[in-house]
């Protein structure tokens, strides 16, 4: 509708990481349990705009998705000239400095692919700080399927290259619309970011042998996956969920990679169970600690 | 000493079939072509056993020859088993059969040799050969 405008409202927050400020671009709706929304390497916040939107979950819970520094709208703290590369520490520096610069208390933590390997992260090492936390696209480890040097080189078309490659890891049943939409993102990222991403995918976020020591009585975990994720494969989330005791595992139909952006209607029917379930548990905790 | 060369199933002689039409579907589709309006390459493509030959200039396939041609170079190759091929066609195809690095990754397929004007050009590649899904479909249905 002309004139439209959305509820989303985008603002930014200066948050100190590992001792340097950062002006963290983030965007949000809705009131009540606060959820946080991690995009995966080399996107940005855009990725979760449907979530953003939803009219249902924004009535119990307040939506933020931020951009990454080097990421979308957070320029990179300074310009030392130094290659990008994120690893497990910083990933996890940033996430609990933006959330603390927010003041959010107890967040849920949805994140997707990068964001859902760091979602275990927090699950091993910070999960009394989280209400729940939710991995999509996620698992300990994944096999490599392509050499990562070809995303950054002069010869070759960044933008071109990282959309082409991540192209095959959206569902054939995605809306031509959303998969061009999800692919343009990955066409406007800056140089060595996604390549810089995926270093702590590929190399240092290795969490194999780590996840048993997850306790999901103290943080519920929800790991779902798209059956056509050929990167992080539901196989490769379901042997990661073995390892951990009460996580809950949801393979989603004719979803890949990306299923918050390239299919938001489908990931809807998948996410707003948990949501729900998140929403329950919250308030019959709450009622437990009035009672 | 004379042989006769094994003639491939009726599954692989449709996916030669298919992989033949290329070129042709490929003048049907001027933004693909637009998108490789700087490729100029020699490559090796289709299924394992009966690859063709690709001339491609500015986009176009203007060459498609099945191997083996006496001494011809290819700079790249990406070959794929014909029951890659067929599931790669298919209008919904299944997970992990849906996409060229999907078949590389479950080794259906193999990509071999200089792989720069394949990555410069990777999603040129994925779309281009995916043109026959449509056809392909329609023809075994």
């Amino acid at each position: 509708m002309n004139g439209m405008i959305e509820p989303i409202t985008g603002r930014y927050v200066h948050v100190e990481i590992g001792g340097e400020m950062h002006r963290i671009y983030f965007e949000e709706n809705g009131a009540g349990i606060p959820l946080v929304c991690l995009h995966t390497a080399g996107s940005d916040g855009r990725q979760w705009r449907h979530l953003l939107a939803d009219k249902e979950f924004s009535r119990n819970f307040r939506i933020i998705a931020f951009d990454m520094p080097w990421h979308g709208k957070s320029n990179p703290a300074s310009w030392t000239g130094e290659e990008y590369r994120l690893t497990t520490a910083r990933y996890t520096q940033t996430i609990r400095a933006f959330c603390a610069a927010l003041k959010l208390e107890k967040p849920v933590v949805m994140g997707c692919s990068i964001g859902g390997r760091i979602v275990l992260n927090l699950a091993i090492d910070h999960a009394a700080e989280f209400r729940a936390l939710i991995g999509l696209e996620a698992a300990d480890f994944q096999a490599p399927w392509y050499d990562t040097s070809w995303l950054n080189r002069p010869d070759v078309h960044g933008g071109e290259v990282c959309a082409a490659l991540v192209s095959g890891l959206i569902a054939p049943q995605s809306p031509h619309a959303s998969r061009d939409e999800t692919l343009w993102a990955y066409k406007q990222g800056g140089p060595g970011v996604f390549k810089g991403d995926l270093y702590f995918y590929r190399v240092d976020g290795d969490l194999r042998g780590r996840v048993e020591n997850i306790d999901t009585s103290v943080c519920p975990l929800y790991l779902l996956t798209g059956e056509y994720d050929f990167s992080c494969t539901p196989e490769d989330t379901k042997r990661t969920a073995a390892a951990i005791g009460g996580a809950k595992v949801t393979i989603m139909e004719k979803l890949g990679h990306f299923p918050m952006s390239e299919n938001p209607e489908q990931f809807r029917r998948y996410i707003a169970p948990v949501l729900g379930e998140i929403l329950k548990q919250s308030i019959s905790s709450k009622q437990g600690e009035h009672a | 000493m004379t042989h006769t060369t094994p003639s491939p199933h009726a599954a692989d002689a449709a996916v030669i079939k298919a992989f033949a039409a290329i070129p042709a579907l490929l003048e049907q589709a001027p933004h693909l072509v637009s998108r490789g309006r700087y490729l100029d390459c020699e490559c090796l493509l289709g299924p394992v056993d009966h690859p063709f030959h690709a001339s491609i200039r500015s986009g176009r396939i203007v060459e498609l020859t099945p191997a083996p041609v006496l001494m011809r170079s290819w700079r790249f190759s990406y070959r794929a088993t014909p029951t890659a091929w067929t599931e790669y066609w298919k209008p919904e195809p299944r997970p992990g059969w849906h996409d060229l690095l999907a078949l590389t990754k479950r080794k259906e397929a193999v990509l071999e040799g200089d792989l720069y004007p394949f990555m410069a050009h990777l999603q040129y590649f994925k779309d281009m050969l995916a043109l026959p899904r449509l056809q392909h479909a329609a023809a075994v249905s």
